[in-house]
């Protein structure tokens, strides 16, 4: 079995205090730290952070959060979830992550992606018309930079490299970077092509329905001459004591979440029995440590995951309530996970496998 | 005015002089998320099928053949010889990338959706008081336009395709000015699994595009004929 990796994602949402008002920028991005630190000391995988630029998340230049998670712990991976690649200069996006990769001891790794809302496009003064073109060159370059320097590259949206060396250099391997996915098969196949990992964002319907998708990237790893590369998934979730407790703590911030949206478009705002629906369907991860590493070990299994990411606590859920989630996905729900996945058909294996 | 056996009525005149209503040919354009998972649902549904991406067909076969299997991976050229209803699944920011004329005379489902954060800003998109297929709609002239198979998320598609009279069967609308068109829109989105609902014109679209939590509302026949007649 491969090595199995459970990180937690976040966007540094603004979140709200006990009296139900929203905390200042900067404070969130300090508890955005604790979170991360008290993620190593549960034993999580990794911890990564989003790119957005919107009032409402604080993760605009999650490359700096991270070097100050570094400095404060020894053995978490440190990565993005995700990076829109589409709007950066690889050039700068190397030179933060290399750096990063240094100062985390070999800690940092990447999710690229072309990114879901397109904030970024005009603020940096793309144009959507090149979305697609904007991602392939980008990822290109970027993989040659990590790969293998100098690099000689020209491109449509930057200036040409010619025999150029980025600093600081890193050791082969380093930095593993994987290609986000929503759902859509160009960019399946694009991630095969690059031979890059997968990474499939899933936020609504079931999960099974991916099988297909991973079905494809096998097949194009092939067809590309790869070889058999890991896949991953990220998806919602927010774990409490017990289920009702769960389901009680995130119903109101999903829903005001998803009212917002629903007012400025003048859209129908969810229901509870479309929430309910998802929890107990869909792939998100609501419930107890034991409902919650049993989805998530039938959701691996299904779609032969070796990565989970917990999108953790959907909405403005204050910061105590963050924490009590990474904690019990840390302490109870990785561990449990583990033990059932490894867990084999034959019994007598299973005994000898589980706890190593 | 929306009942399935009263379509079934229409259908039977009509098709005394329209002999193409049987045809079971199918065209799509995009490849892309909703237009596989639209495709392997009309294969499914006993259509023939033919789907393009933006570039030459080699570009898609792979993803087809995986993901959609049994329909043909072809240029977008060969996706309107292919069949009289073709439907638009390219990204909402790219269908004017299209010729205007492309689509002359086939009845062209509208399927594309505008949502800013995603699309990127569209003045006239954003401005129209009809819904955005009226856009689509002047952009090809001579294409014969009907709204529908947009309400869903396509994940929804796949999970909610049920047999006629199944009682948790939802609806699907049709917008539409030509009445066979959107006639034959109905009878294809019976045919997929879906109660058909007739949406009345074209810039009646408002009420049929999507409402913004991540598990779009589904609709049985009744609450959407009542929706779409508000
Ligand atoms: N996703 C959904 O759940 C959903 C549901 C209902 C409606 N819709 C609507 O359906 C449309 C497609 O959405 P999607 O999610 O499927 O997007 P997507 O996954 O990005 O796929 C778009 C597809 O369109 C192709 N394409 C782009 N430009 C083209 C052109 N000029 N000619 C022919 N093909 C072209 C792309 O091919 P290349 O890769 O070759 O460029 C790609 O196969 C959008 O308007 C969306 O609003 C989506």
């Amino acid at each position: 079995m491969p090595t199995l990796e459970f990180g937690l994602d976040t966007f540094l949402p603004v979140t709200v205090d006990e009296a139900g008002l929203p905390i200042g920028g900067d404070q969130v991005i300090r508890n955005a730290v604790e979170e991360a630190v008290l993620a190593e000391a549960v034993g999580i995988d990794s911890f990564n952070i989003g790119e957005h630029y919107r009032t409402e998340f604080m993760d605009s230049a999650g490359h700096v959060v991270l070097a100050a998670i570094a400095g404060r712990t020894e053995r978490i991976r440190l990565g993005t979830a995700v990076t829109v690649l589409s709007t950066q200069d690889p050039v700068r996006l190397y030179t933060d992550f290399a750096t990063l990769d240094a100062v985390s001891n070999g800690r940092a790794q990447l999710i690229v992606g072309r990114g879901s809302l397109i904030d970024s496009f005009p603020l940096f003064g793309f144009d959507l018309a090149d979305y697609e073109e904007l991602f392939e060159e980008k990822l290109d370059l970027l993989v040659r930079l990590l790969r293998q320097q100098p690099v000689t590259w020209s491109g449509n949206f930057r200036s040409p490299l010619m025999d150029q060396f980025v600093s600081p250099p890193i050791p082969a391997g380093h930095i593993p970077t994987w290609v986000g996915v929503g759902g859509s098969p160009q960019s399946v196949i694009r991630a095969a092509r690059f031979g890059l990992p997968l990474m499939l964002a899933i936020i609504g319907g079931r999960p099974e329905r991916f099988a297909p998708y991973v079905e494809l990237y096998k097949r194009a790893l092939q067809q590309h001459g790869q070889s058999e590369l890991p896949i991953g998934l990220h998806s919602l979730g927010f774990v409490a004591e017990t289920d009702d407790e769960a389901l009680k703590i995130q119903w109101p911030y999903y829903k005001e979440q998803f009212e917002w949206a629903a007012r400025e478009r003048g859209w129908r705002p969810p229901t509870y029995g479309q929430f309910l629906a998802e929890v107990d369907h869909g792939s998100m991860y609501v419930g107890s440590p034991e409902t919650v590493a049993q989805r998530i070990a039938a959701v691996m299994r299904t779609l032969s995951l070796s990565r989970f990411d917990l999108h953790y606590a959907i909405g403005r859920i204050p910061h105590d309530r963050r924490m009590a989630t990474v904690e019990l996905y840390g302490r109870e729900v990785i561990p449990r996970v583990r033990e059932l996945l490894t867990a084999a058909p034959e019994p007598d294996d299973a005994a000898a496998v589980v706890g190593t | 005015m929306t009942s399935v056996a009263s379509i079934e009525l229409a259908e039977g005149v009509a098709s005394t002089t329209r002999p193409e209503v049987d045809d079971l040919s199918l065209g799509i354009v995009g490849a892309g998320k909703f237009g596989t998972t639209l495709a392997r649902a009309a294969v499914a549904a006993g259509y023939d099928v033919a789907i393009s991406g933006s570039g030459p067909a080699g570009d898609i076969a792979l993803t087809i053949d995986v993901l959609a299997a049994g329909t043909r991976a072809a240029t977008t050229d060969e996706v309107v010889r292919h069949a009289d209803i073709v439907v638009l699944a390219v990204p909402t920011h790219r269908f004017r990338e299209l010729g205007s004329d492309l689509f002359a005379g086939k009845i062209l489902i509208d399927a594309t959706n505008y949502w800013e954060p995603v699309d990127g800003h569209d003045p006239e998109l954003t401005a129209a008081p009809g819904g955005t297929s009226t856009i689509v709609q002047e952009h090809f002239p001579s294409a014969r336009v009907v709204k529908s198979l947009n309400q869903l998320g396509y994940h929804q598609l796949q999970e909610h395709q049920r047999p006629k009279g199944a009682p948790d069967r939802i609806a699907i609308g049709a917008a539409g000015d030509d009445h066979l068109a959107v006639r034959q829109v109905m009878r294809l989105l019976d045919r997929l699994g879906f109660d058909p609902v007739d949406a009345g014109p074209l810039n009646n679209g408002l009420p049929l595009e999507p409402d913004g939590s991540p598990i779009a509302t589904t609709y049985s026949a009744d609450e959407l004929s009542k929706l779409v007649t508000r």
